[in-house]
């Protein structure tokens, strides 16, 4: 087992070493100078001044030493500093050690998205597996129509209507940022129940889809399980069904559900922009959003890295999930 | 009973199933509305009409009008032609790619094989909406820029089927046939074994329809893809979520739009799938 997760950590290497070469080169094979933007600001700007702007960001350098530059400074995680006005390390302006956590833009993208794949597999697990065992009654028919709608539903769309329903109709709900104006003066379970309030949409929203896919993909899972000997034999030596389905088929259709939630992280992460922008939340996604608005080359470059190297994070984690659930590939 | 060549076993599954048929009317008006947009539209897509601003659905307006008096059923007509041809003309780049990767890498393996895994893999890590926003930012966001770019990131899938079909085709005995008459790979890539596969990529393909029309509606309500004053459903989302607390009706019909065209492709891709696998046949005699 041992050998197999450092055979799978080895892989990573070059997989990293291939991301970091696509964000690195497809910004900077777009037309123009990351530092146009400086200089399409000002066009009183001396092509002297011009130069030694882009001496000080080293695009005066062939490309291949600006890549091997940047790729020594990211090993270190850092990602130089932003292009935007306030000239912070990209670092910091994703995670912020001096703030506290909720502040933090990474850690509130992965607090949505943890929270959201919680959603996900609380609802689609039960959802796919009463389904299966209820194959083609009313229930599996409502539910496969639902999950259809689910898929060519866009979770931008969805966000609005949620809005308009929550927020403008029936003011429950907050329909923007992390927090209420007054967070700073609440309790600390007031402070929770704010953020909470606050979470509900966004966390729903971007579920919505997985939601889904995932219970489909339980559903199927469940069907082929249920199909096979072993399930019928402890039929056959009487075991209630709800033993049947919960110990025996239950465990072995987990199983690909596992990979898939692992699949999934990337199209979460890149979800973060739309439903970050639309809710106004100040996470990873609305700091790329902005960014990439602005052509703020080097917080661009950072996020892409860093927003690769959570679904890496997340592949692996499904794989060991894999391998801690199945004896089978323990035992290799 | 009746016609029992391929294609006629392919219809008679296929118009039983009512939902797929469904899907398949839904992209049939689709094409119909785009192709006949400057003849259906009531109103000139881009005419500004200062007098009736935010207008909610009346006769005059079904749909209403958005903040420049502009008349949104027109708009949305009009806009159905950028989601089919940005659906089609990416998914059509992105499975001529995947066909070709998948090619090369199921039929030649060996060290093709693993750059081009180990690429597909590079490629699947990258929050995939992540590249798209990124380099349609800084190349511009022309509609053929967001096609080409949709397309580049989306072929990794067909590519995993072609390969997935190749690895399997490629040892059967028509293959060894042709190799021992001496036809050259390209012929046995192409003429023998491609269009063996080419079931799976079509339903790939329908589906990924869908896929590109939900990215290029993101992007354009991102203010990222389609630029105003050209029309796209997702501009006009934009537009709802501007006005959101006075014009509903803004954002809820290009949303049902797109959800309706995205919810055809998926049953017709998923209704083509289902009538194309033999495996599936024996299910029902057809």
């Amino acid at each position: 087992m041992s050998v197999y997760l450092l055979k799978r950590l080895l892989e990573m290497i070059p997989t990293l070493f291939g991301i970091t070469l696509i964000s690195f080169f497809i910004i900077h094979l777009a037309p123009g100078k990351p530092t146009d933007i400086f200089t399409e600001l000002n066009p009183k700007i001396t092509p002297e001044a011009r130069e030694k702007l882009e001496r000080y960001y080293g695009l005066d350098k062939p490309i291949v030493v600006q890549y091997g530059i940047w790729l020594k400074r990211i090993v270190r995680l850092d990602f130089g500093e932003s292009f935007s006005s306030d000239h912070r390390p990209v670092m910091d302006k994703i995670w912020d050690a001096k703030k506290p956590l909720i502040e933090r833009r990474l850690f509130v993208t992965f607090l949505i998205n943890v929270l959201s794949m919680a959603v996900i597999l609380a609802i689609a697990i039960p959802l796919g597996i009463f389904s299966a065992t209820h194959q083609n009654t009313l229930y599996d028919k409502i539910t496969t129509t639902a999950v259809f709608i689910g898929f060519a539903m866009p979770s931008f769309w969805l966000a609005l209507l949620l809005m308009i329903l929550f927020g403008v109709h029936l003011h429950w709900l907050p329909i923007s940022q992390l927090k209420s104006m007054n967070y700073g003066s609440l309790s600390l379970p007031g402070q929770i129940g704010d953020l909470a309030r606050h979470l509900i949409l966004p966390i729903f929203v971007s579920a919505f889809t997985g939601l889904a896919a995932d219970s489909r993909f339980m559903r199927s899972s469940m069907l082929e399980v249920i199909r096979q000997d072993y399930v019928t034999v402890a039929r056959a030596k009487g075991l209630p069904e709800r033993l049947v389905i919960y110990r025996h088929a239950f465990r072995n259709a987990l199983l690909p559900i596992i990979t898939l939630v692992g699949l999934s992280v990337g199209s979460l992460v890149g979800g973060s922009v739309i439903f970050e922008n639309i809710f106004g939340i100040p996470g990873m996604g609305q700091l790329f959003y902005m960014s990439v608005m602005t052509r703020d080359y080097p917080t661009v470059m950072g996020i892409l890295t860093i927003g690769a190297i959570l679904t890496l994070m997340g592949n692996l984690l499904a794989d060991l999930g894999y391998m801690l659930a199945d004896p089978r590939i323990r035992a290799r | 009973m009746g016609d029992q060549t391929l294609r006629g076993i392919f219809w008679r599954r296929f118009s039983r199933n009512s939902l797929a048929v469904a899907g398949g009317v839904i992209v049939l008006l689709l094409f119909i509305v785009a192709v006949l947009a400057p003849v259906v539209s009531p109103y000139d897509p881009n005419a500004i009409d200062r007098h009736h601003v935010l207008m909610p659905p009346d006769i005059h307006h079904p749909l209403g009008t958005d903040d420049l008096g502009r008349d949104v059923l027109s708009r949305m007509i009009w806009g159905a032609r950028i989601s089919l041809a940005v659906g089609f003309v990416a998914v059509g780049i992105a499975t001529a790619i995947g066909m070709m990767l998948g090619a090369l890498s199921g039929y030649y393996g060996s060290w093709t094989d693993r750059v081009i895994m180990r690429f597909i893999d590079i490629m699947l890590s990258i929050p995939t909406f992540f590249l798209i926003l990124a380099v349609i930012a800084f190349i511009g966001s022309s509609i053929w820029n967001i096609m080409v770019v949709i397309g580049l990131t989306h072929w990794m899938g067909v590519a995993r089927l072609v390969r997935a079909e190749f690895l399997s085709l490629k040892e059967r005995e028509f293959v060894l046939a042709a190799r021992a008459i001496g036809a050259s790979d390209l012929r046995i890539i192409f003429r023998h074994v491609m269009i063996n596969s080419m079931a799976p990529v079509l339903v790939s393909a329908v589906l990924g329809i869908a896929g590109a029309v939900l990215v290029e509606s993101s992007l354009s309500f991102l203010g990222i893809g389609v630029q105003p004053p050209t029309p796209s459903w997702g501009n006009i989302l934009t537009l709802g979520k501007d006005n959101i607390e006075i014009a509903w009706w803004l954002s809820v019909f290009p949303g049902l739009a797109i959800l309706i065209t995205v919810l055809g492709y998926n049953l017709l891709g998923e209704g083509i799938r289902d009538s194309i696998d033999p495996r599936l046949w024996d299910r029902e005699r057809g």
